[in-house]
This record gives C-alpha cells, sequence and structure tokens, in this order.
C-alpha cells in the first residue's frame, strides 16, 4: 500500500535546487495524437479503418494490413498487469535520478498488450485501470492504476510525477474579490494546499465575503492587482520563491461587441485584466516555478488558466471581451512553449457562462464558482493540462473540433451561440 | 524701502524671492503622491471608470536603455491630487475657455481661504458645510476676498485608504459644501475656485442633494474651478496664505492630475 507522503520539511537554505530533468520527449508528428488526447486526460489508441487492428506505440501505418488509415479512438481502461520489472538504474538522467521504479505489460482489453509505468499499488496477475497523462516532457504517457481505489492512491511518487495534486502545496490565487475566487479557495484548501495565497485589489474597496475569504483554513490574503505590474512585482518579490500552483481568478467581462461601443476604454480594461494580467503574472511568477519545477513533494506543477470558451471562436454578443480571452488564450500556448522542460504543466479550464453579475442575464445552463473550482481541482490531482467545464462549454469545444470554421460561422448567425 | 505695488514698482517680487530664500515663506505641499494604491472616485459599475494610477518601466540602466531610468504612466484627468476644470460637467459644457489648456492661467496663482470643518466631519462623516456655515467662518476671520481660492479642511487627507473613500452599501460618505454654500461662494463672494481633501469636491452623499453634486454642478457651470484630494491643509493658517495650482495643459482636458503648493509667511 502507498504510504502517505508527509508535509515536507522548510528547505535546506545550503543545499541546490534540484533542476528540472526530463524524460524522453522526441515524439513524431502521429504521435501527438496520443498527447493531446492524454492531455484531457482520454486514453486513446490507433485503430486501422481499413482492419480494425488497434496498435501501441503510435504508428506511420497499420502493421498489420499496412494501411495508412489509423484514427485515434478512446479504448476501454481495463486490463490486467502480466508482467512487471522494477528498473534499478537507467542512462536518461530523469529516470536515474528516480529510481527505483515500476514498469510492466499490460494485456488491454482494447485487445493488445502494451508496456506502461505500473502503480506500486498493482499486484502482478492483477487487474488495472489504464490512464494516459503527459509527463514532465510535455507528452502522453500510459500508467496502469489499480482497477479499485486504494489508500493513499494518489501519493505514489511514480502517479505524483504525472499529476499537480495540490496537496502540501501552495497555491496563489490571484483574485480573490469575486465569489470564483473565493470557491477556488476553498476547493484548494479542501484538497490539502498547505497554503493558500489570495490576491485582493484595492483594499479600500469593500467587497462580499472578505471576513469569510480570511477565516478558510491556510488561506493567506495578499495585495495583488492583475492590472498593476508594481503590484505584481511586488508580491511576485515576496512569495515568488513559494507558489506551486498558480491559478489566474482574475477577469474583466463586459456584454458588447465592436461596433455597438463607444470608444475602447473598456476594450482596454478587458485586455488590461485578461491579457496584461497573466502576461505580468508570467513574467513575476513564471521564472521562478520553471526553476522550481523538480523541487521535491511541493515542487512547482501547474499554471491554471481560466478561460471562457469563447477564446476559441468570437461570440459577438460578448465579442470585445472574446477577443481579449483570445489573446489570453493563445498566450497560454507561448507559456505552454517556455515552460517546456521546465516539468510546470499549463492547465486551460475552459468554461461556460459563469453564474455571476456581468453574465447574469444569460439562460442556464451555467457554470457555478464551486462548480468551476471543483473541476479545476479535478484535473490538477489528475494532472490534466486541457478541462472543459459545463454543458455549453463542452457542446461548444465538440462542434469546435468537428469544423471550427462552421462554429464560427454559426456564432455569427443572429441566433448564435 | 518697503516692497509695495502702487509706490515702489518692482519691489514686491523681489521681496518675495528674497523671503523665499531666507525661509521666511515657507512652500507647502498640498499634494498627494500619485501612487496606484491611492483611491480613485467609484462610479456605479455601469458607467465608466476612474483609470488607477499605473506605471510600467521603458528602462532601468539596462538593454533597455543602458543609461537612463523612464517609464510610461497612464492614469485619468481625475486621478489623485487633481484640478477639475469647467468643461468638466455637464453644466459648464458650453463656456468659453473652460478646458484646462483654454482657461486663463491667472486663477492658478490666487489667494486662498481655510475653512476649517475639523470638528464637525469628525462628529458627522456626511457633514454638509452651509452658507451660514460660511458666514459664521466669516465673522471670525473676515470677508472671505473676491477672486480667491476657498478650501474645505476636513483632515479627511489623514484618514486609511479604505475609510477615506468610506464606501458602504449605500455609496461613499464623506462631507462637503451643500448648494447653499457654494452658490454664495459664486454669487456673493465671486471666488475662483473650491477645493477639498476629499476624493470629489461634492460629498459622498452629493449624489441626493439638490441639485445633485451642488459643488460640480454649481461651480462649473459658473465657469469656477475645482480641486479635491488635497492634503496638509492643516498647515494653512485660515487666511493670508497663496495658492499655486496649475494643470497641466492638456488639449480640451476636463481636469488634470497636478501638483498643488502653498506660500505661507512664517
Amino acid at each position: 500500500m502507498t504510504e502517505a507522503i508527509k508535509r515536507p520539511r522548510r528547505k535546506d537554505p545550503q543545499k541546490r535546487t534540484v533542476l528540472p530533468t526530463l524524460p524522453p520527449t522526441s515524439r513524431s508528428r502521429r504521435a501527438l495524437g496520443f498527447t493531446v488526447a492524454a492531455a484531457e486526460g482520454r486514453f486513446v489508441l490507433q485503430k486501422c479503418n481499413d482492419c480494425d487492428a488497434v496498435t501501441y506505440p503510435p504508428r506511420e501505418a497499420c502493421p498489420k494490413c499496412l494501411s495508412m488509415n489509423l484514427a485515434w479512438r478512446d479504448m476501454p481502461e481495463g486490463g490486467e498487469l502480466i508482467a512487471e520489472t522494477t528498473i534499478q538504474t537507467s542512462t536518461n538522467v530523469y529516470f536515474r535520478e528516480r529510481t527505483p521504479w515500476r514498469v510492466g505489460t499490460v494485456a488491454l482489453e482494447a485487445g493488445i498488450t502494451v508496456l506502461a509505468h505500473i502503480h506500486g499499488d498493482v499486484a502482478e496477475g492483477g487487474r488495472v485501470r489504464m490512464i494516459a497523462r503527459t509527463d514532465k516532457s510535455g507528452q502522453g504517457v500510459l500508467m496502469a492504476l489499480p482497477e479499485e481505489e486504494t489508500e493513499n492512491m494518489a501519493d505514489d511518487k511514480q502517479l505524483r510525477e504525472l499529476t499537480c495534486d495540490p496537496k502540501h502545496r501552495r497555491v496563489l490565487i490571484t483574485d480573490g474579490r469575486t465569489q470564483l475566487g473565493q470557491a477556488m479557495a476553498r476547493a484548494l484548501s479542501a484538497a490539502g494546499a498547505s497554503t493558500v495565497f489570495v490576491g485582493v485589489a484595492e483594499t479600500w474597496r469593500p467587497f462580499a465575503g472578505a471576513d469569510e475569504l480570511a477565516a478558510i483554513p491556510n488561506v493567506e490574503v495578499m495585495g495583488l492587482d492583475v492590472t498593476d505590474t508594481v503590484s505584481v512585482n511586488e508580491l511576485a518579490s515576496e512569495i515568488g520563491g513559494k507558489v506551486d500552483i498558480l491559478i489566474n481568478t482574475a477577469e474583466y467581462v463586459r456584454a458588447g461587441g465592436a461596433m455597438d461601443r463607444d470608444g475602447i476604454v473598456t476594450a482596454r480594461d478587458e485586455m488590461e485584466v485578461n491579457y496584461f494580467g497573466p502576461l505580468r503574472l508570467i513574467q513575476a511568477f513564471g521564472p521562478g516555478m520553471r526553476f522550481r519545477g523538480a523541487d521535491g513533494v511541493n515542487s512547482a506543477c501547474a499554471w491554471v488558466n481560466l478561460l471562457s470558451v469563447y477564446a476559441l471562436s468570437n461570440w459577438p454578443a460578448y465579442g470585445s471581451t472574446s477577443a481579449s480571452q483570445a489573446a489570453a488564450y493563445s498566450l497560454s500556448q507561448c507559456l505552454r512553449g517556455e515552460f517546456h522542460g521546465s516539468g510546470v504543466k499549463v492547465l486551460n479550464a475552459l468554461f461556460g457562462p459563469l453564474e455571476e453579475d456581468w453574465r447574469q442575464h444569460l439562460p442556464p445552463p451555467k457554470v457555478t464558482p464551486e462548480g468551476l473550482a471543483k473541476a479545476v481541482v479535478g484535473a490538477l490531482q489528475q494532472g490534466l493540462e486541457e478541462l472543459t467545464v459545463g454543458a455549453v462549454a463542452e457542446d461548444f469545444l465538440t462542434r469546435w473540433k468537428q469544423d471550427p470554421r462552421v462554429l464560427a460561422r454559426e456564432l455569427t448567425q443572429p441566433e448564435g451561440a | 524701502m518697503t516692497a509695495d505695488l502702487t509706490t515702489n514698482p518692482g519691489t514686491v517680487l523681489p521681496a518675495l524671492a528674497e523671503a523665499l530664500v531666507a525661509g521666511k515663506i515657507r512652500t507647502i505641499d498640498l499634494t498627494h503622491t500619485l501612487d496606484p494604491d491611492f483611491p480613485v472616485i467609484i462610479l456605479p459599475p455601469e458607467f465608466g471608470q476612474c483609470a488607477r494610477f499605473r506605471v510600467e518601466e521603458v528602462s532601468r540602466y539596462d538593454e533597455r536603455g543602458p543609461a537612463w531610468y523612464w517609464r510610461n504612466f497612464t492614469c485619468n484627468e481625475h486621478t489623485g491630487t487633481h484640478f477639475d476644470a469647467p468643461i468638466h460637467w455637464v453644466s459648464g459644457k458650453d463656456l468659453p475657455n473652460a478646458s484646462v489648456d483654454s482657461i486663463p492661467v491667472e486663477g492658478f496663482v490666487r489667494a486662498v481661504c481655510v475653512v476649517d470643518c475639523v470638528k464637525e466631519a469628525a462628529a458627522d462623516e456626511d457633514f454638509l458645510m452651509t452658507r451660514d456655515f460660511l458666514l459664521a467662518w466669516e465673522a471670525e476671520h473676515g470677508k472671505i476676498p473676491e477672486g480667491c481660492w476657498v478650501l474645505m479642511r476636513t483632515d479627511w487627507s489623514k484618514r486609511s485608504a479604505a475609510d477615506y473613500l468610506n464606501l458602504r452599501d449605500d455609496g461613499a460618505h464623506s462631507p462637503g459644501p451643500d448648494a447653499s454654500a457654494i452658490t454664495f461662494l459664486i454669487e456673493e463672494r465671486n471666488v475662483v475656485g473650491f477645493g477639498t481633501e476629499c476624493v470629489g469636491t461634492d460629498a459622498g452623499q452629493g449624489g441626493h442633494l439638490s441639485p445633485p453634486y451642488p459643488a460640480h454642478f454649481l461651480l462649473h457651470g459658473a465657469g469656477r474651478y475645482g480641486l479635491q484630494c488635497l492634503a496638509n491643509l492643516d498647515q494653512l493658517p485660515p487666511t493670508g496664505a497663496l495658492l499655486i495650482c496649475p494643470p497641466l495643459k492638456i488639449k480640451n482636458g476636463s481636469g488634470s492630475p497636478l501638483r498643488v503648493l502653498a506660500l505661507v509667511e512664517e
């Protein structure tokens, strides 16, 4: 059984911080289909459209009939561990630092046998549940988990390399003035974060829930205004070395497009919060997190962007806000590139209309702040990089994946969205 | 030789300059530092908002500019200690020469009367200064001279940021003048402007007065100026000081942040 990890002691200030190293990074273009699904937490394998053969690892052509017509398909997660071994040494620096390391052969319900990382609670011959996740290289890998939940299962050392579990980690939530920020603080505190720093802008302006926020266990309220570079830099100089998970809850949402608005003051406010906000946070907190990607139990592990699903395709009713969120979405890809090699994951949570004042007139179904917070915590615990929250967002994403240009046309119809 | 414009022309300003150097006249700064943390007026959220003061570094003796430090700053025309021109308000929109770049510069250097309302504001955060209050002040300090500035001292500038705006669920609570006081200052004393320590020339609940926001409505409608977010009024005498308050020369500007100084004889 997995032993519960303990809250790490304070760092020995004389010890050099362990630098991030990486498991093998190279993948073919074809194989990235597996990584894309792993980032969403989906277990997919290639299936031949001509002869139905399932294959792994990713290939250019079907090993049975040589057809090039292979497609990624969701697969049943069940299987059986038929052989396992524990690796004691490796020429790869990443694994060398982490041995002993369990790997094994799993006979999948999908009909093939694969080599995978093995959770410590799985016994040879035992039933397993397969997961696909991105590793520290940002590439999809397979891991076999016990079929049934075991005690302290998430604390398995190999599994924790794939996840961003808030347990014992220090979290920064950038805006605690909103219900969303406060729900997020409660959820992260409940998930076992050792400290939840919560940014609050303009403390001279009262806000609902201030006392309740300060009373959440492990919450520390800090001055932070993402529209103010000085404020962001000051907080980073104070706590930048101990932020393991950063969740940007700051958002600025106003209805209206381009032509039916007068002037650009509101659009500038949208960009200040939705685009320049994360940019300031990245410049201030990014370098410290990138350096601390392998810093023990509470290593830096995740950067969370909360993005309206209309970041993917503009909804003219909220056209100007959508544009600023599209900028933030584009920036998240740049960030993923810049975090590559650090072991810090970028989690994009795309959500549909949120239950809050500036979207009050929109019809249900809506995402509650609590629902979004719960989904984000779940995604961190699972180590996901892509998350879609709410029925509207899920439907939107399905249509976007089918054909983004058709979706764009739909959105510009009078009854669009 | 006595400094005197009439009998000894050319003596007043040299005498003033000499007194400044000799420290017989003190220069007092009535300005808050432009700081992102300094409160700005908060309007209902569906209206456009006053931009906060912000700075972005352009270079600081680094690869962006090896030998120099400079920054971009952004703010509203009404951020921090600032000047209100008549076109700031709808009542003054059609007046000639009513923007900061076109109003005559003479009004920027004038005598100043300081009306002490500290006791009243401490007892009632919604204290309204009235015509009768000003008449009582005149009984003690003399008649408010024509063309001067009148400043309302409340010590509000000494409050913490949260207590300064004093926002509650029914709006801000801070002292200010009522319509009778402003009408008196304009029509019976012909002042050039009126200033306060609070975030606006009007009381926090001034929107509920008649007319709403009487200081803004009446002063600017009559082509007079406003000053707000002033500090250090406790260092000024009730009368006898000189106020210096030139706003930035912004084309069609409705106001501007500025440095406000006062000269006080020791």
